[in-house]
């Protein structure tokens, strides 16, 4: 090898091998808050100036504006050039991981995985971006196909009838949900009596909390003993006054609900509707679909399990598939096809009207449709495949690591994600799982507990989906193996993380003080003065 | 004709089969049908998926995608007067520089260590609105303006526990839609009449209307018609007095030239950042925002983020993290408030990008001069024979209602001239305002010229002659 050479004359110097753990140290570039940086009379743009003649015959446009209206001092906004703004804008990026730059499996449940290049630059195009919403529809056939096309894909994905792509993001889709599950019952006169809405503990936190802002009052099952949703729990649960069961499946555990056509058909003897959150959809793409399992009403975050670039937490995208039952009310407008165009259904009188202004993301729906195309029936079949392939190879791995556990279902195989519990590492040790997330961050990587609350304790939420190779999954393993060792053998280096990040440990007790918080610079500034 | 699978997949690094061979084999397994073992065969699907043959080249792709791009034609192209909540402004290169980045463009729900800058970026833009709206609680972004309307009647009615929302009737029915269904289990929405000749809200009505179990009175200002709410002062005297909270939608846009709501007693203000640096996108460009003062009463309503600054162990250094956040479900489930979730944080980030552009001098230079435009575009469109503005006598921000009636046309006819001409008139409100009869709303903004102006009042005048 190379590297064992001795230096000859006139050759290069042997380069080392790297060492086993990358040394990793973030861009810190003790940046300023920007109101720091302003300089009086900079600007970064101009507008475009009225013309000369315009402004003439306008005359004073403040004429008829009462004194309460008119803006009497300037907004105190920072006066920059236009080069500072963007390197402020620049550091700040750099001091920012997203999946172009990290092993992102540490975000379980959010189905990190690559977004493509290609669909993010044609979603640039003036053809999309400069749309409005309100144009002639001859004029958006094209934006309208994408929809149209998109619809009928998922509907093959989903099994569903129809599928609605207006909510903005994967909450805003359970909610889209619960509110057509509302609707259906009012339509039977059964709105008052069905006030119930069924969840599970493993579910996404907005199922229960969506529910609740649409008027239901909320049942959790717990999981039972093997970590599924208590089936017994759930019998005692259901009723007539039961409007739903929302549920995921997997839920955050990774292991499929071997049951769920008896939890469905339960909910359904009783008169209620089930809702499957398909959050985790990215392990049974072409394995199997919401509708076979007798589910009313589904949804997708496009952002997850279809690719659009997650946004440092939107713009999202969220799909809802239902029956044709449900069909009628779905948020307004459609979109159909007449055999030649595209068009709108707004006569839907039994819709739930608007989730959101006009028809949903449609750059993501752009980006969804666009990476649904590069792959096709197979490629989507390989993705889940080689998603849960992933997993069960890191699920080995972990089992492996000092310290570290996966709770329920003890030998069997999960789907594509796993929630691990570092129970006996903090026992053992006094580290506890957010500390380890901190000192990941000393390696370039990112690491979330989990959703609340934490019914497995000390949790860890690992999705490798199929974007990381082997190699990446290694390294992952390598570094909460080197983690979980320093926590037995030098646990302060844990307490002080993280070392290499672009900021040090922050102090928390400022943040739930409503004396001392300060969401804003503007109150920062006065609460300082006090 | 069904397309090979290629020897590997571009985004799917394990999908080369000897990779595959060699971690089935690590984890002891035969084919990945053991993971399935799980599901019941009754619902698995046994077949292929039926989808479309995929593009598997990226240069293949790329051609389907423009061919469908190209059957758009974008206000680039036309020249567009379309606004109803959705408007072309100038968006600056740096705006799209920035959100381009991949580090913010794929990054998520990263912790303050890992991604300080998604956390510094959103305070900044927390704190920039906060300037423009002199309040000093701005939350990280909802996912537009209608949730951030619903949400912050939802903070009224539980902050007075009152059930009724007054509203106007000038509202876009769209967004009436969604803050009815939304609030619907806290309150009960009312519509305020306007005045006919004026656009404002009738006062007497709402002093008729309000009583002890308002629990908040909402103005837009400017409305969807375009006039700007004149008597915004006396409505939130009205509602304090009655003990409701006045909330106020704004476009943020116009707070340059046009005082906060802040300053004429606004308690909750909101709205859509759309216009703040961020392409339309077909509808795709929205996001909410929601400021208060910060009082403890209104800060624990909000069931959004909110990102605030703090010291670290390192002196000179500026930490982030979430500000009370045992009130969200994210730490609560449905304990919390309403619900938090992914929304649109990459256009907050975008519009402080395009507030710290802008600065100051920007923002009054530009409300001025859509002000000076729309004036303009108002008198002479009022020059054009059967053509007159609704509300001449109230003062517009950048949209405004023309009516047609004495032209003997429809709004439909004259749109469909006017397309033909290359321009896009504005959006027909027969359908939604009766009582103004064959009207649209116009949208001015910076982007128009005079010359664009005079464009299309010459294309009205030759359409209804």
């Amino acid at each position: 090898m190379t590297h064992a050479t001795p230096k000859k004359p006139g050759a290069p110097k042997p380069v080392a091998p790297k060492p086993a753990l990358r040394r990793f140290h973030q861009a810190s570039w003790d940046e300023p808050v920007i109101f720091e940086l302003s300089s009086a009379g900079q600007r970064g743009v101009l507008p475009p100036e009225p013309e000369a003649d315009l402004v003439e015959a306008a005359g004073d446009v403040f004429d008829n504006l009462p004194a309460s209206l008119k803006r009497k001092t300037a907004p105190a906004l920072p006066e920059m050039s236009q080069l500072h703004v963007l390197r402020h804008y620049m550091r700040m990026s750099q001091e920012n991981l997203g999946v172009d730059l990290n092993i992102d499996i540490g975000q379980g449940t959010c189905t990190m995985k690559y977004s493509p290049k290609v669909n993010d630059q044609l979603a640039r195009s003036h053809k999309l971006t400069e749309l409005h919403p309100l144009q002639p529809l001859s004029t958006v056939q094209g934006i309208l196909e994408v929809m149209y096309r998109l619809e009928e894909m998922l509907k093959e994905i989903s099994g569903m009838d129809r599928v609605t792509l207006q909510p903005g993001a994967g909450s805003a889709a359970i909610y889209t949900n619960v509110a057509m599950i509302r609707a259906y019952h009012e339509s039977r006169g059964e709105g008052k009596k069905r006030d119930e809405v069924i969840t599970s503990s493993f579910s996404h936190p907005s199922n229960g909390a969506a529910a609740k802002v649409a008027g239901y009052k909320i049942i959790t099952l717990p999981p039972d003993a093997d970590g599924y949703p208590d089936f017994e729990a759930l019998k005692a649960a259901v009723s007539e006054r039961t409007a739903a069961l929302l549920i995921t499946n997997p839920e955050d555990t990774g292991i499929f609900n071997a049951r769920i056509l008896e939890f469905v058909d339960l909910v359904h003897a009783a008169g209620g509707l089930c809702s499957y959150d398909q959050a985790n959809a990215n392990g049974l793409l072409g394995i199997t679909r919401a509708r076979d399992a007798g589910f009313d009403v589904c949804h997708f975050n496009l952002h997850k399990t279809f690719s659009t670039p997650h946004g440092s937490g939107g713009p999202a995208a969220g799909a809802c598939g239902v029956t044709k039952e449900m069909a009628p009310f779905l948020p307004t407008p459609t979109v159909e096809f007449d055999g030649t165009s595209y068009y709108f259904d707004t006569n839907r009188p039994q819709s739930i009207g608007k989730i959101r202004p006009w028809y949903g993301m449609a750059g993501n729906i752009f980006k969804a449709y666009a990476w649904i195309m590069s792959l096709g029936a197979d490629g989507l079949r390989e993705v889940s495949e080689i998603a849960v392939l992933n997993n069960n190879y890191l699920l080995n791995k972990v089992l492996e690591i000092r310290g570290a556990s996966a709770p329920y279902a003890k030998g069997k195989r999960r789907i594509e994600q796993v929630r691990y519990s570092w129970e006996q590492l903090t026992s053992d040790t006094g580290v506890h799982s957010e500390e380890i997330g901190f000192r990941a961050a000393d390696f370039g990587t990112h690491y979330w507990t989990s959703h609340h609350p934490f019914v497995v304790p000390e949790p860890m939420t690992l999705e490798p989906t199929e974007s990381y190779s082997r190699e990446d999954l290694d390294e992952y393993i390598a570094i909460l193996k080197h983690i979980a060792n320093e926590a037995y053998t030098n646990p302060e280096i844990i307490h002080t993380a993280p070392h290499n990040s672009t900021i040090h440990k922050i102090d928390q007790e400022s943040f739930d003080d409503p004396e001392a918080w300060a969401v804003t610079w503007r109150a920062y500034k006065r609460k300082l003065k006090k | 004709m069904t397309t090979k699978k290629p020897s590997m997949y571009p985004y799917i690094p394990n999908s080369v089969p000897a990779t595959k061979e060699a971690m089935l084999k690590a984890v002891n397994a035969k084919s990945v049908e053991e993971f399935y073992a799980d599901i019941p065969d009754a619902i698995r699907l046994k077949r292929r998926m039926n989808l479309p043959e995929p593009l598997l080249s990226e240069a293949a792709l790329v051609r389907h995608l423009e061919g469908l791009l190209s059957r758009n034609k974008s206000t680039r192209e036309v020249l567009s007067f379309l606004g109803a909540g959705c408007a072309g402004h100038y968006v600056p290169a740096v705006c799209d520089e920035v959100n381009s980045r991949s580090e913010f463009l794929t990054a998520y729900a990263g912790e303050p260590y890992e991604d300080h800058g998604r956390f510094q970026a959103l305070f900044e833009y927390e704190s920039m609105m906060a300037e423009l709206l002199n309040m000093d609680v701005v939350n990280v972004p909802v996912y537009d303006g209608f949730q951030a309307t619903g949400t912050a009647l939802r903070m009224a009615g539980r902050i007075t526990g009152r059930n009724v929302a007054l509203v106007p009737a000038t509202m876009m029915p769209d967004k009436l839609s969604k803050v009815r269904d939304y609030v619907k289990p806290d309150l009960q929405v009312e519509l305020v009449p306007f005045d006919p000749s004026t656009g404002l809200m009738d006062l007497k009505a709402l002093k008729k209307q309000i009583n002890a179990q308002t629990a908040a009175v909402f103005i837009e200002n400017p409305s969807y018609l375009g006039f700007l709410e004149t008597q915004a002062e006396e409505i939130g005297r009205v509602a304090h007095e009655n003990g409701a909270i006045f909330v106020v939608g704004v476009d943020p846009i116009s707070l340059g030239v046009i005082n906060p709501p802040a300053e004429y007693g606004g308690d909750i203000v909101c709205g859509d950042i759309q216009p703040l640096g961020i392409h339309m996108n077909y509808g795709g460009g929205h996001a909410g925002f929601i400021a208060s003062r910060d009082e403890e009463k209104f800060v624990m309503e909000f069931p959004s983020r909110l990102f605030g600054v703090a010291t670290t162990c390192v002196e000179g250094e500026y930490g982030f993290g979430d500000v009370a956040y045992e009130r969200t479900s994210f730490a609560v489930r449905e304990q919390g408030k309403e619900w938090v979730g992914t929304a649109s944080a990459l256009w907050g980030i975008t519009a402080g990008v395009y507030l710290a552009l802008m600065g100051p001098q920007g923002m009054l230079e530009l409300g001025q001069g859509i002000m000076q435009r729309v004036r303009y575009a108002v008198k002479k469109l009022n020059q054009v024979p059967g053509v007159k503005t609704h509300f001449p006598n109230t003062p517009h921000f950048k949209e405004f209602v023309v009516n047609f009636d004495k032209t003997g046309m429809t709004v439909q006819q004259i749109n469909q001239a006017l397309h033909e001409k290359g321009i896009f008139g504005g959006k027909d409100l027969s359908a939604e305002f009766p009582s103004l009869g064959q009207s649209a709303v116009y949208c001015v903004t910076e982007v128009h010229t005079q010359a664009d102006i005079d464009r299309l009042v010459n294309a009205i005048k030759e359409v209804v002659k």
